[in-house]
């Protein structure tokens, strides 16, 4: 998958958790100042995104994955690894 | 110091027979059965009808909203958001003219989330500990409908959440009103929730004899105060009111429907499921609210029973109105909506205090369907076609009686 394809997946994902328009799900906003996606509303996109790219994403990790980068960039690593 | 007046300004339901309060009343009066085959989801069971809301609440709400609420709250906030707008509260809201801090609600449900519950589960058991919704808590508590409405509409006074079983819809309506004469609120949301329609809780209340077993038209199986009655049939749905200090109401000109007179809540401290068969703590709730309201029994021109189609129920309840009302009781006219829509448990109460309210309002009791032959031992004037009520001041009575021996009973009466 490419970083476009993660991005728009997990745009997808946004979306039919927290009704984000996926167009406006971009590497560069953050989840919870721009997109207005709470915590627990969080944790249900990170569970749907391990399910979606077979990776695991530690509750500890969760906080460092402030924008949509930062988790397609998480997502890219451990797809890899 | 004269006591606040409670008067009840706006109403909502989203019931077996309809989306909203029109389609419901509708299908009251036209005697129309809510009860149908429960199809696939019910095979294998013991018993496989009911009455599901006629609407599903999915197709009303925001997808994400109602994504966030187990099926309970879903159709708590319909019937909350209709009850609302019905008032003229919404317009008023929008225009600064509600004090959220004098705002409360209380909105009641017999067993909560509990489609939510066994539907984590199941995930539970499928898919492992990570798979469980990190919502299923918020979603399945006893207080998510109350909090719910709350959120949605700004009410920041006092939101309980009155858990009676089969009483706990009315007991909200009670509840709501005390917090008004105490002087807490101006103005609040009452009402009662349930989506019980599951596997489980049908297995479970078949099991415990207290569902009808009946396998005929589904439209004649609950059939309250007739012979042939065996047991109740399972409904789902809410009822929601807005309930206002008559001072509220006036000062804005709002439309008034009725007035909550008196409201009595006692235990039979006798079964944890069965009714005390003489039917004494619901005498002592019904002669509590009848002492409340300051109405005399002649007063009394019709009663919304609890009436389940139950064989001890029905009979418990006709001495109940005996003993308090005395020769009155011979007079008034009761209505068995239950007949029509099923049982609403935590919800029950709260569709048939907005029918209760609507009887007064239009001077109409609705009817009883499929009381074929009266048990001779329900000693009562039940209407079995709708029926025209007194024009002048009348009161009406809504009982409702729970498991736990819980026994609530609200007299309302006309305004003007």
């Amino acid at each position: 998958m490419s970083t476009e394809e993660i991005r728009a997946a997990l745009a997808e994902i946004v979306n039919e958790v927290a009704g984000i328009p996926a167009d406006s799900v971009q590497l560069d906003k953050s989840f919870s100042e721009d997109l207005d996606v709470d915590s627990l509303s969080m944790v249900e996109v990170v569970v749907e995104a391990e399910e979606k790219f077979g990776v695991t994403i530690p509750d500890d990790e969760v906080k460092n994955l402030k924008t949509v980068g930062d988790a397609v960039a998480y997502i890219e690593r451990n797809r890899a690894a | 110091m004269s006591r606040t007046r409670v008067v009840v300004t706006g109403l909502g339901t989203t019931s077996p027979l309809g989306g909203d309060v029109a389609s419901t009343w509708e299908g009251l009066l036209a005697g129309r059965s809510g009860v149908r085959s429960l199809g696939d989801m019910a095979e294998g069971l013991p018993v496989t009808i009911g009455a599901p809301a006629a609407v599903d609440p999915t197709e009303v709400l925001d997808r994400v909203v109602a994504r966030r609420l187990d099926r309970s709250s879903q159709l708590a906030l319909v019937a909350a958001l209709e009850a609302w707008a019905d008032s003229g509260l919404d317009a008023a809201q929008e225009s600064g003219d509600v004090d959220g801090e004098r705002f409360g609600v209380a909105f009641a449900s017999g067993i909560g989330g509990v489609h939510t519950l066994l539907s984590n589960h199941e995930v539970l058991l499928e898919k492992g500990p990570r798979r469980v919704s990190p919502i299923a808590v918020p979603m399945l508590m006893a207080n998510a409908p109350a909090a719910t409405i709350s959120l949605k509409l700004g009410a920041r006074g006092p939101v309980n959440t009155p858990v009676s079983a089969c009483a706990s819809g009315n007991e909200a309506v009670a509840l709501a009103a005390d917090q008004l004469r105490l002087g807490r609120v101006d103005v609040a949301i009452a009402g009662g929730t349930e989506a019980a329609i599951h596997p489980l809780p049908i297995a479970a209340f078949a099991n415990m004899m207290a569902l009808s077993k009946n396998d005929g038209d589904p439209t004649t199986v609950s059939r309250p105060f007739d012979t042939a009655r065996d047991g109740f049939v399972l409904g789902e749905g809410a009822g929601a009111l807005v309930l206002e200090s008559l001072e509220h109401a006036q000062a804005r000109g709002a439309r008034i429907y009725a007035e909550v007179l008196g409201t009595g809540i006692t235990a039979d401290a006798h079964d944890i499921a069965q009714p005390d068969p003489a039917g004494r703590g619901g005498a002592r709730a019904i002669r509590a609210a009848v002492r409340d309201a300051d109405v005399a029994p002649a007063d009394i021109a019709h009663v919304n029973a609890h009436a389940t189609s139950t064989p001890q129920g029905d009979v418990a309840e006709s001495l109940m109105l005996h003993a308090v009302l005395g020769s009155a009781a011979d007079d008034l006219v009761v209505s068995a909506t239950k007949s029509m829509t099923g049982h609403l448990l935590g919800g029950a109460g709260a569709l048939e205090a907005v029918a209760t309210v609507l009887a007064i309002h239009h001077r109409t009791a609705p009817p009883t369907i499929n009381l074929d032959e009266q048990d001779p031992q329900v000693e009562l004037d039940v209407a079995t076609k709708a029926r025209d009520l007194p024009l002048g001041d009348i009161a009406a009575l809504n009982n409702s009686f729970g498991f736990g021996g819980a026994n609530v009973a609200v007299v309302f009466g006309s305004v003007g």
